[in-house]
C-alpha cells in the first residue's frame, strides 16, 4: 500500500484530504446548445448567437457532439453512463453569464461513477473514483483590468461546452493531485474529447481540500480554491492551502467552508470578495430541454471506436515490447510520444526494430532533447523515419553507439537523415578486420610495458589498449572485432 | 406558512429585486397569500408519482456539429445600454 | 356592404380573391379604426408604414397571381412576440426600447404566409395576468360595457388583453396571443371572440418572450372558428430552433370543418362546477352540452378529479419558471439600466423598477419556491400534481373525444375590480390552466351573454394533437351558438 504524505504540525500529523473538480472544454466546432463557433482567441463578442447572448425568446438545442464527447469520456474513464440524463438550470447572477442561469445537470449527470489509475513516481499505481461527469454550458469572460471604473464583457466563451469531471476525495497530496491531473489530460487527449490546454483555459481546475490528523476517519471541512490553472500551481495552492488549514487549526481556529482563490502573483489563496452571499442556486430542470436519452446501440457505436487507452497501451509494450514499466510510461504518457515510438519501431527493413533500443533512443535522446529546448514531441525536428534510420545504421554495424550520439546532435541541428550524414563524414564503421589488426599492433608495439603489465595479472589494462585503438580510428573500428582481435592477441 | 421580513429580504437579493421598506410589508402579505394558497397541494399523497417532466411525449432531439451562428457583435451589442471596444460594459466588479 | 374592418379572414379573402378590394384598402380600412379606438389602449406600437407596405407588396403578389394562404389579412401581434426593427417590450419597462434584430418563428410564418402587421399589442407584464391590468404602457379596456353601467370600464381579460380587445372592436382582423395559463382563452371569452391555444409543442415558442417555458404557447384570437383555422394553420409547424417543437405535419385545420359532429363522444367534467359559480354560466354551460347533443353528439359525464388542484400547481410552476426566464432581465444586454454603484446594486436597482408589482411578486414566489429546503415542498411537489392532472386528462379520454366546460367563471370584471386581491385574480384561470398543465389544445367560442350584458364563452379541450377535432367541434359549437352580438365601443357599424 501506498504511503501518503504527512504534514508535520505542532500538535502532530496531519493528512490532505484532496478532490478535483475539472472542467475541460469539450472539442467541438460549435456550442453546446448554439450554432456560433468554439475557436479561442476571436475578436469580441464575434462568436456570440443570440442565443448565447440570452435575447428574449431564444431557445438552447443541444449538440449531439457534444453528447458523443462526454459518453466517449465516460468509457475512458471506465464510468457508468446513464442512458437518461436531465439538463438543469443554475440559477445566478453574474455580468458574464447572460440567461442568469447555467444550463447544467445536477440531480441526473450523463456519466456516474468511474475511475482513473495514477502513475506515481515511485512506479506505483493507485486507482482513484470518479463521481461523476456532466455537461454544462461555459460563461462569458469579464475583464477587470480595462478600465478603472467599468468591467468588461465578451461572451465568446459563453455557452461552449465543457464537460465538469468530479473526483472522489481520494487524493492525498500535491503529487498525486499533479499525477491525476496528467492522466486525466492523458486520457482526454487520447480520446480526443478534450486539448487539455490549461494555459488557454480549456482544462481548469477547482480544489476542494481539507485536512485532518492522521488516523482520523471524518473529513474535516473543506475549502474550494478555484481558478487554479496549472499543475504547478493545483500543487502549490494545495501546499499553502493545506498547512494554512492546520495553522489555523492549530491556533485554536476552525476552518469556515468557503471558495477561495488562488492568486498566482502572491502564491496564496484567500476568500473571494464578491462572493455569492447566499449559495442557491435553486437547481430544476430546464424546461426548454426535454430530458437526454440514448440507447446503447449509441453508445456501443461510440465504444467501437475508443482508441487504446494509456493504460492498456502501457501494457502492451510491456508484454508485447519487453519495456520497463517505467519506459511503457514515459511512451505512452502522451499519446503523440506513443505514437512515434511504435512508428520508430514498426520500421526498418523487416518491419520492426528492436524495441528496446529504438525505447532508449526515443526516451533517453530524443525525449530529453525536446524537453531541454521545451518542445513538444510534433515540433520534433527528427522524424520517426529518421531516427529509425539511425536505430538501423546501429543495428546493422555501420556506425557505433558513440559515433550514433555524434550523428544524432548532428540530425538535430539539421535534419538530416542519418545515412546521409554518416556519408558525408565518412563516419561508417571500420569492419575490415586486416586493418583493425594493423592498428592494433600499431598499438600494442607502442605500448610493451603496458603489455607486460597486462601479461603479468592487471587486467583491467585491457580497456586502455581498446581506446587506444579506437583513438587511433576517431571511433570508427567496431568495437566488437576490436575486442575479439585484441583479445586473441594479448590472451592468445 | 409565516414567511417573515428577513426571508423577504432574502428572496428579494436572491432575485436581484430591491425592495424598498415601503412595499416590504404589502409583499410580504401578498406572498403569504399566495403560499397559503398553494400549500392546498399538501392534501394530496404522491409518493409514488413521478414529477412531470415534459406533457410532449418525445426525446431530446440533437443538431449536428456545425458553425451556423455568431459573427453578429453588431445584433449582440445592439441593444446593450452601455459597451466599449466591442465589449459590453458593467460597474466593475472586485473579484 | 360590410365595413371593411368587420370582414372575418375568410370573409376578407373572398373579396380580395375576388378583386372587391385591395389588400391596401383593407388595411387602411383597419389602421383608421386603430385610430379611431386609441381609447381602448390596445396597441402599444402602432406600424401603419410598415402596414401599408406590407399590403402594397401583398396586393402585387396577389395581382401576379402568387396569393399565399393569409395573403393581405391585416393582423395585430402581441409585444410578446419578437418582430425585428420593431420595439418589443412585452408590457415591461425592463424591456425599454428593445428592438429585436430577429424575428419570431410564428410572425415568421405569418409574413410568409401573406399576412400584414397592423401593430403590437398591449399585454399584461410579461403576460403575467388575467384583467391586462399589469402592463407598464397602463391597462386595456374592453370594448364591451355593461348594460346598467354604460360608462363603467371593464377589463379585456388577459394576458392577451390588448390582442382581444383589438379584434372584438374590429380594428384587426385576427391577432396572436400566447396561453400560459388562459390568456388567449380568457381574453377571448371576455371580448367575445374566438381564442384558441394549441397543443404544446405545436406552435414554436422561439422569438416569443418566455414566461413560463413548460406552458407557454402561441394561437390565434379571431372573430371566427374557421379563421382561427386558418391562422393556426401558418402559425404552426415544426421549427428546428426549439427543442420542445413537435416535428408534425400541419393539417389544413380549416378542412376539418366539415360541421358534422355525429357520434362525437363529448365529456362534462363535474369537478368544473365550481363553488359560486354564477348561475347564467351553469346555464350557459348546460345549453352547450344540449347544443352538441343535437348536433349527433354523445354527451358523456367524466371526472377529473385533481382538477381543484391544477390552480395551485400551476401558481407554483409558472412563477418558479418565470423567476429563471426572467433573470436574463439584468440591464446588461438590452433594455432598461439603472446605475448603481456596484454590478449587484445595478441589477436590484434595474429591476426594482423595471418590473411591475405582478412580475415582482411572481419572481419571487418563483424564487422561494426553488430554494433550498423548499424545492421538494412546492416545486417538485406541483410537478407531481401535474403528472396526476394529465392521467386524469387521459383517463377521461378514454371515455370521450373532447371535454365541453366554461371558459371562466365569470364575465369581464371592472377595471379596477380584484386588484389588491392576487388569488382573487388567479381564480380568473381555474377553469384554463388544466390544459397548459397538460399541454392539450382548447378553444373558446362566444356562446352567449351574461346577464350584465357582457359576452361568455364556452370551451372545449382536445386530446393533444387533436386540433383537427377541437376546431370540427367548435365550428358546430360556434354554429349552434349563432352568437352575432357586438361590443358597444367597436368601431363602425358593421352588416
Amino acid at each position: 500500500m501506498t504511503t501518503h504524505p504527512v504534514l508535520k504540525g505542532d500538535t502532530g500529523d496531519w493528512e490532505m484530504v484532496i478532490g478535483l473538480e475539472v472542467h475541460a472544454q469539450v472539442i467541438s466546432e460549435a456550442k453546446l446548445f448554439s450554432g456560433s463557433a468554439t475557436e479561442f482567441g476571436s475578436a469580441p463578442n464575434s462568436q456570440v448567437s443570440l442565443v448565447d447572448a440570452a435575447m428574449p425568446g431564444m431557445l438552447p438545442v443541444i449538440n449531439e457532439k457534444c453528447i458523443e464527447q462526454a459518453v466517449r469520456t465516460g468509457l475512458g474513464l471506465k464510468a457508468e453512463i446513464n442512458k437518461f440524463s436531465v439538463f438543469d438550470r443554475k440559477n445566478y447572477f453574474y455580468a458574464d453569464l447572460p440567461q442568469g442561469y447555467q444550463i447544467s445537470q445536477y440531480l441526473q449527470p450523463i456519466v456516474g461513477k468511474g475511475e482513473i489509475v495514477l502513475d506515481l513516481p515511485d512506479g506505483e499505481t493507485r486507482t482513484v473514483g470518479i463521481t461523476r461527469l456532466h455537461l454544462e454550458q461555459d460563461a462569458g469572460k469579464s475583464l477587470h483590468d480595462q478600465d478603472p471604473t467599468r468591467t468588461f464583457v465578451d461572451l465568446n466563451r459563453s455557452g461552449v461546452a465543457l464537460m465538469e469531471i468530479v473526483s472522489e476525495p481520494d487524493l492525498r497530496g500535491p503529487e498525486e493531485a499533479a499525477a491525476y491531473l496528467r492522466k486525466l489530460r492523458a486520457i482526454l487527449r487520447y480520446l480526443g474529447t478534450c486539448d487539455g490546454n490549461m494555459e488557454e483555459g480549456s482544462m481548469r481546475c477547482d480544489v476542494n481540500i481539507s485536512v485532518r490528523k492522521v488516523g482520523d476517519n471524518e473529513y474535516g471541512t473543506r475549502c474550494e480554491v478555484k481558478n487554479v490553472n496549472s499543475i504547478r500551481y493545483v500543487m502549490a495552492a494545495i501546499d499553502y492551502e493545506a498547512r494554512r488549514q492546520i495553522d489555523h487549526i492549530e491556533d485554536g481556529g476552525t476552518v469556515v467552508q468557503e471558495t477561495r482563490l488562488w492568486d498566482t502573483g502572491r502564491g496564496e489563496t484567500r476568500p473571494m470578495r464578491d462572493k455569492e452571499e447566499a449559495h442557491d442556486y435553486r437547481y430544476f430542470p430546464d424546461p426548454d430541454l426535454l430530458p437526454l436519452e440514448f440507447d446503447d446501440a449509441f453508445i456501443d457505436g461510440i465504444r467501437a471506436t475508443l482508441p487504446e487507452l494509456p493504460d492498456e497501451k502501457k501494457e502492451r509494450f510491456v508484454t508485447h515490447y519487453g519495456l520497463s514499466v517505467y519506459d511503457a510510461g514515459v511512451l505512452v504518457a502522451e499519446r503523440a510520444r506513443a505514437d512515434f515510438y511504435e512508428a520508430v519501431v514498426s520500421g526498418g527493413p523487416n518491419g520492426r526494430r528492436d524495441p528496446k533500443i529504438c525505447a532508449n533512443w526515443v526516451i533517453t535522446e530524443l525525449f530529453g532533447a525536446l524537453n531541454k529546448g521545451g518542445h513538444d514531441i510534433d515540433e520534433s525536428p527528427i522524424t520517426a523515419d529518421q531516427l529509425g534510420g539511425l536505430v538501423d545504421l546501429i543495428t546493422d554495424d555501420t556506425i557505433s553507439g558513440r559515433i550514433a550520439k555524434d550523428v544524432f546532435a548532428e540530425m538535430l541541428e539539421t535534419g538530416h537523415d542519418a545515412a546521409a550524414i554518416v556519408d558525408a563524414k565518412g563516419l561508417r564503421q571500420v569492419t575490415d578486420t586486416g586493418a583493425i589488426e594493423g592498428e592494433i599492433d600499431t598499438v600494442l608495439a607502442a605500448n610493451q610495458d603496458k603489455v607486460a603489465e597486462y601479461k603479468g595479472g592487471k587486467q583491467k589494462l585491457f580497456g586502455f589498449f581498446v581506446g587506444q585503438v579506437m583513438k587511433a580510428t576517431q571511433g570508427k573500428a567496431n568495437p566488437k572485432l576490436v575486442n575479439e582481435i585484441l583479445r586473441s592477441k594479448l590472451d592468445g | 406558512m409565516s414567511l417573515d421580513q428577513a426571508t423577504v429580504a432574502r428572496i428579494a437579493h436572491l432575485a436581484r429585486i430591491r425592495v424598498a421598506p415601503d412595499e416590504a410589508e404589502a409583499l410580504q402579505k401578498d406572498l403569504q397569500d399566495i403560499l397559503a394558497f398553494v400549500e392546498q397541494l399538501g392534501e394530496v399523497n404522491t409518493d409514488d408519482v413521478p414529477p412531470m417532466t415534459s406533457v410532449t411525449p418525445q426525446a431530446l432531439r440533437w443538431r449536428t456539429d456545425k458553425v451556423t451562428d455568431g459573427k453578429k457583435a453588431d445584433q449582440v451589442l445592439a441593444n446593450a445600454p452601455e459597451q466599449a471596444s466591442g465589449f459590453y460594459a458593467v460597474p466593475r466588479v472586485v473579484e | 356592404m360590410t365595413e371593411l374592418n368587420h370582414l372575418t379572414i375568410s370573409e376578407a379573402l373572398d373579396g380580395l380573391a375576388k378583386g372587391d378590394f385591395t389588400s391596401a384598402e383593407l388595411t387602411r380600412a383597419n389602421l383608421l379604426a386603430m385610430e379611431e379606438a386609441r381609447a381602448l389602449n390596445a396597441f402599444v406600437t402602432e406600424t401603419p408604414e410598415r402596414a401599408m407596405s406590407m399590403a402594397m407588396a401583398s396586393d402585387d403578389r396577389r395581382r401576379a397571381g402568387e396569393a399565399r394562404p393569409l395573403d393581405g389579412i391585416p393582423i395585430a401581434v402581441k409585444d410578446l412576440y419578437c418582430t425585428e426593427g420593431i420595439r418589443t417590450m412585452a408590457g415591461s419597462h425592463i424591456l425599454e426600447g428593445f428592438t429585436p434584430t430577429y424575428e419570431s418563428t410564428v410572425t415568421a410564418n405569418l409574413w410568409r404566409d401573406g399576412a400584414v402587421l397592423l401593430g403590437k399589442t398591449n399585454l399584461d407584464e410579461f403576460a403575467m395576468g388575467s384583467s391586462n391590468t399589469t402592463s407598464y404602457f397602463g391597462e386595456v379596456h374592453n370594448p364591451w360595457t355593461l348594460a346598467e353601467e354604460p360608462d363603467a370600464r371593464l377589463v379585456p381579460g388577459g394576458s392577451s388583453g390588448g390582442s382581444a380587445a383589438c379584434v372584438a372592436a374590429r380594428i384587426a382582423t385576427a391577432s396572436t396571443g400566447t396561453d400560459t395559463g388562459g390568456s388567449i382563452r380568457q381574453p377571448a371569452s371576455f371580448c367575445g371572440i374566438v381564442g384558441m391555444k394549441p397543443t404544446y409543442g405545436r406552435c414554436s415558442r422561439w422569438g416569443i418572450v418566455a414566461f413560463a417555458s413548460s406552458l407557454d404557447q402561441a394561437g390565434p384570437m379571431t372573430r371566427s372558428v374557421r379563421d382561427a383555422a386558418l391562422m393556426l394553420t401558418s402559425m404552426a409547424g415544426f421549427d428546428p430552433k426549439d427543442s420542445t417543437s413537435v416535428d408534425r405535419t400541419v393539417p389544413d385545420y380549416a378542412a376539418a370543418l366539415t360541421g358534422d359532429i355525429r357520434g362525437l363522444k363529448i365529456g362534462v367534467p363535474k369537478e368544473y362546477r365550481v363553488d359560486k359559480m354564477p348561475p347564467e354560466i351553469e346555464i350557459l354551460w348546460q345549453q352547450g352540452v344540449e347544443w352538441m347533443k343535437a348536433a349527433g353528439a354523445e354527451i358523456v359525464d367524466v371526472s377529473l378529479p385533481h382538477t381543484k388542484y391544477a390552480l395551485p400547481a400551476y401558481y407554483i410552476v409558472a412563477p418558479a419558471e418565470a423567476s429563471s426566464n426572467l433573470a436574463r432581465y439584468d440591464g446588461v444586454r438590452y433594455g432598461l439600466r439603472v446605475p448603481g454603484n456596484s454590478l449587484i446594486e445595478m441589477y436590484e436597482n434595474t429591476r426594482a423598477e423595471g418590473f411591475g408589482q405582478e412580475v415582482k411578486r411572481r419572481v419571487m414566489i418563483g424564487t422561494y419556491v426553488l430554494s433550498a429546503g423548499y424545492y421538494d415542498a412546492y416545486y417538485l411537489k406541483a410537478q407531481k400534481l401535474r403528472t396526476l392532472i394529465a392521467r386524469d386528462f387521459e383517463a377521461a379520454y378514454e371515455k370521450c373525444d373532447l371535454l365541453l366546460t366554461p371558459t371562466a367563471p365569470s364575465t369581464a370584471f371592472k377595471v379596477g375590480d380584484k386588484q389588491d386581491d392576487p388569488i382573487a385574480m388567479y381564480l380568473n384561470d381555474v377553469f384554463t390552466v388544466p390544459a397548459n398543465l397538460a399541454g392539450l389544445p382548447g378553444i373558446s367560442v362566444p356562446a352567449g351573454l351574461g346577464a350584465d350584458g357582457a359576452p361568455l364563452g364556452l370551451q372545449l379541450v382536445g386530446q393533444a394533437f387533436e386540433e383537427e377535432t377541437l376546431f370540427r367541434a367548435a365550428g358546430v359549437l360556434e354554429e349552434a351558438a349563432g352568437f352575432t352580438a357586438t361590443p358597444a365601443l367597436m368601431v363602425g357599424e358593421g352588416a
